[in-house]
C-alpha cells in the first residue's frame, strides 16, 4: 500500500507542478497583454478605467474572494460538522451580499463615478472633508488585510512544501509565488488580474461539477452517497442541531457578509463596472453562481464524513475526496487549480491594499504634487513593497499575525454600518465617523485579540485578562457592529458638522440641499 | 407606482429574500427526497426565486434609496 501511494503521489508531484508551471505562464502572458492595453494612469491601473463587463467583474469578484475557502475551508466545515453550511454561505453570499451589491456597491459606483474616486477612504475623505479620516480607513483596512495576505501566501508555500514532500522548501516555495506575484500584477494591474480570475473562476466551477459527477458516479449516485451519510452520521441531515444554532448561523453569515463588502479587494470591485446594466446583471447571477459552486463543494465535503473518507494530513478533506475516488492525475488538476486560486485572491488584494497605500497615504502626506505618471510608478513600487514584506513576515511565523489574519472579515465587518450610514444619511458628522469606525474596531479588537474569558495571557510585564467572545451566542463581529452602529449615529446627533464637510458628495446631485 | 411606496415594497421583498433563505420552518427536520435533505431542496429553490426577484428589481425598483441620484 505504502509503496503505491509514494508512487502515486510520485506522478502526481509533476502533473501538479506541471499544471502550477502552466498556469504562472498562462497569467504571465495574460499579464503581458493587460499591460500592452494599459494607460500609464492610476485609475487604468486601479480600476481598468472602470470597464469590466459582466462576466469578468462576475468571476473576478467571485474568484477572488471564494476560490481558496470554497476549495478548502468549506468542505472541511460541511465535513466536520454537517451539510448546513451550504446554507450559511447561501444566504451570506447569494442575498445578503447582493444585496450590499446594490446598497453600498451601486452607491459607490455612483459616487466614484462622478467623483473619480479610486478607494473606500478616498471618497469618504472627500464627503467629510479630511485627509485624516481618510487615512485612517486606509490604515484599518491595511492593519486587517497586510496579515491576511501572508495567510495566503503561507498556504502557497505550505502546498508548494507539502506537493513535492519538501523538495522544495518553504521559503523557497512562498518566495517564488511571490516573486511571480509581483511581477504579474506590477505590469498588468486591476485589467490583467481580473482577466486571469475569470479564467480562474470557470476553471473552479467546471473542476467542482466534474469532481461531483466523478466521485457519485463511483459510489452509485446521489441516493447511495446520502444514503450513506443516513447510516453513519444521521445527525447531519437534520437541519441544525451540534454546531449549527440559530444564533451562529446568522452571526457567521451576516458578519462575514458585511466583512466581503469592506475587503479592499471586493470593496474596489465596486468602482469598476463598465455601465449601470453590468451592475443589474451581476446582481441577478449571483445566487445562480453561489448555488452553482456551494452546493457541489460542500456536499463532496459531507458524503464524505459518511463514506469515512479519512482526514488527509493535509488537514484538507477535498483532497482527501479526490484521492479516494479519482484516478490521481485528476486529483491533482483540482489541487493544483485550488493552489492557483489562492494566488488570485492574494494578486488581488496585492494591487488593493498598494491602492489604499499611495492613494490615501503616500499621496495626500507625503507628496500631494505626485503627476499621473509618478501615480502609477508608485502604485506598482506599493505592490512589490507590499508582497515582499508580507512574504518576510510569513518567515518568522510570528503567531500574532496569524491570530488578526484569521480575524480580518470581522476586523472589516465594523466598517460597514459606519459607511452605509455616510453614503445614506445626510446629518452623519465627521466626529460621528471616527466614534463609529474607531469604536467598533477597538471593540471587536479587545474581545477578539484578547485570550478567552477565564484564560490570561503575559506580554512582557503586563498580564492580560481574558475578555468574553460571544454574547448570548452571537458573535463579537455582529455584536461589534451594532455597536459601531450605535456611536456613528449617537455622535453625529450629538456633534455639528464641520466646514469641509460635503454632504452633497454622497447624497446624488439631484439631492435638495 | 410613488417612489416612497417603490422603495418600503422592495425594502420588504428584500427582508424576507434573507429571512427564508434559511427554512427555519424545517429545523430538526431530516426527510431526505431524490438524494438531499428536503431543506437543501428548499435553499436550491429559494436562491433560485433570489435571482429572478433580483432581475425583476433590476427592471423596477433600480434607482429606489439612491437619493439625489437617481433624480
Amino acid at each position: 500500500m505504502v509503496s503505491v501511494s509514494i508512487l502515486q503521489s510520485g506522478a502526481n508531484v509533476s502533473v501538479q507542478l506541471g499544471i502550477i508551471v502552466a498556469y504562472l505562464l498562462l497569467t504571465l502572458a495574460v499579464g503581458l497583454v493587460a499591460y500592452r492595453l494599459t494607460d500609464r494612469t492610476a485609475e487604468d491601473y486601479y480600476l481598468a478605467s472602470r470597464t469590466l463587463g459582466t462576466v469578468v467583474l462576475l468571476f473576478t469578484t467571485f474568484a477572488t474572494l471564494l476560490s481558496a475557502f470554497t476549495f478548502f475551508a468549506g468542505p472541511n466545515i460541511a465535513y466536520g460538522l454537517g451539510p448546513e453550511w451550504i446554507l450559511v454561505m447561501g444566504l451570506m453570499d447569494g442575498i445578503i451580499f447582493a444585496v450590499l451589491w446594490y446598497v453600498v456597491g451601486y452607491r459607490q459606483w455612483l459616487i466614484g463615478k462622478e467623483y473619480g474616486h479610486v478607494t473606500l477612504g478616498e471618497m469618504l475623505g472627500d464627503r467629510f472633508g479630511s485627509v485624516r479620516l481618510r487615512a485612517t480607513v486606509a490604515l484599518v483596512s491595511l492593519f486587517w488585510l497586510f496579515p491576511y495576505v501572508m495567510l495566503q501566501q503561507v498556504g502557497a508555500g505550505d502546498a508548494l512544501s507539502a506537493l513535492t514532500d519538501g523538495a522544495v522548501p518553504y521559503w523557497a516555495g512562498a518566495g517564488l509565488i511571490t516573486v511571480f506575484m509581483i511581477l504579474y500584477v506590477a505590469l498588468s494591474g486591476m485589467r490583467g488580474v481580473a482577466w486571469t480570475d475569470t479564467i480562474q473562476g470557470l476553471f473552479m466551477l467546471t473542476m467542482v461539477w466534474a469532481a461531483l459527477l466523478w466521485v457519485l458516479s463511483d459510489v452509485g449516485g446521489v441516493g447511495a452517497a446520502t444514503g450513506a451519510l443516513a447510516e453513519n452520521k444521521p445527525e447531519f441531515l437534520a437541519l441544525g442541531g451540534g454546531a449549527y444554532s440559530v444564533p451562529w448561523m446568522l452571526s457567521n453569515a451576516i458578519g462575514i457578509a458585511f466583512g466581503v463588502a469592506m475587503f479592499p479587494q471586493v470593496n474596489q470591485r465596486f468602482f469598476v463596472a463598465r455601465s449601470e446594466k453590468v451592475l443589474k446583471r451581476t446582481l441577478a447571477l449571483w445566487p445562480v453562481v453561489v448555488v452553482l459552486l456551494f452546493v457541489p463543494a460542500f456536499m463532496l465535503g459531507a458524503w464524505a464524513a459518511g463514506l469515512g473518507v479519512p482526514m488527509p494530513e493535509s488537514g484538507n478533506i477535498l483532497p482527501g475526496v479526490l484521492t479516494e475516488f479519482t484516478p490521481g492525475w485528476f486529483a491533482a488538476l483540482v489541487i493544483a487549480g485550488a493552489m492557483a486560486a489562492m494566488m488570485s485572491s492574494s494578486d488581488s488584494m496585492l494591487l488593493s491594499g498598494s491602492s489604499y497605500f499611495t492613494r490615501d497615504i503616500y499621496r495626500p502626506f507625503l507628496n500631494a504634487d505626485a503627476s499621473e505618471r509618478r501615480e502609477d510608478l508608485i502604485a506598482r513600487v506599493g505592490v512589490a513593497a507590499f508582497a515582499t514584506l508580507a512574504f518576510v513576515a510569513s518567515l518568522f511565523n510570528p503567531p500574532s499575525l496569524y491570530v488578526i489574519g484569521d480575524t480580518a472579515f470581522g476586523g472589516f465587518a465594523q466598517l460597514a454600518l459606519p459607511v452605509i450610514v455616510a453614503l445614506y444619511w445626510r446629518r452623519t458628522t465627521r466626529t460621528g465617523m471616527y466614534a463609529g469606525v474607531l469604536g467598533s474596531q477597538l471593540f471587536y479588537m479587545v474581545t477578539t485579540l484578547t485570550p478567552a474569558a477565564g484564560n490570561s495571557t503575559t506580554l512582557g510585564p503586563l498580564t492580560i485578562p481574558g475578555v468574553m467572545e460571544s454574547f448570548a451566542g452571537w458573535s463579537s463581529s455582529v455584536v461589534g457592529m451594532v455597536v459601531g452602529l450605535v456611536l456613528v449615529v449617537a455622535v453625529s446627533l450629538a456633534t455639528a458638522q464641520a466646514k469641509a464637510e460635503r454632504p452633497a458628495v454622497v447624497m446624488g446631485p439631484g439631492a435638495d440641499d | 407606482m410613488a417612489s416612497r411606496t417603490k422603495s418600503y415594497l422592495w425594502g420588504a421583498v428584500f427582508a424576507v429574500l434573507m429571512a427564508l433563505a434559511i427554512p427555519w420552518f424545517l429545523w430538526g427536520n431530516d426527510t431526505v427526497v431524490a438524494g438531499f435533505p428536503v431543506w437543501l431542496w428548499w435553499h436550491i429553490g429559494w436562491m433560485g426565486v433570489a435571482a429572478v426577484t433580483f432581475a425583476a428589481f433590476a427592471r423596477d425598483g433600480w434607482g429606489v434609496w439612491m437619493d439625489g441620484w437617481s433624480a
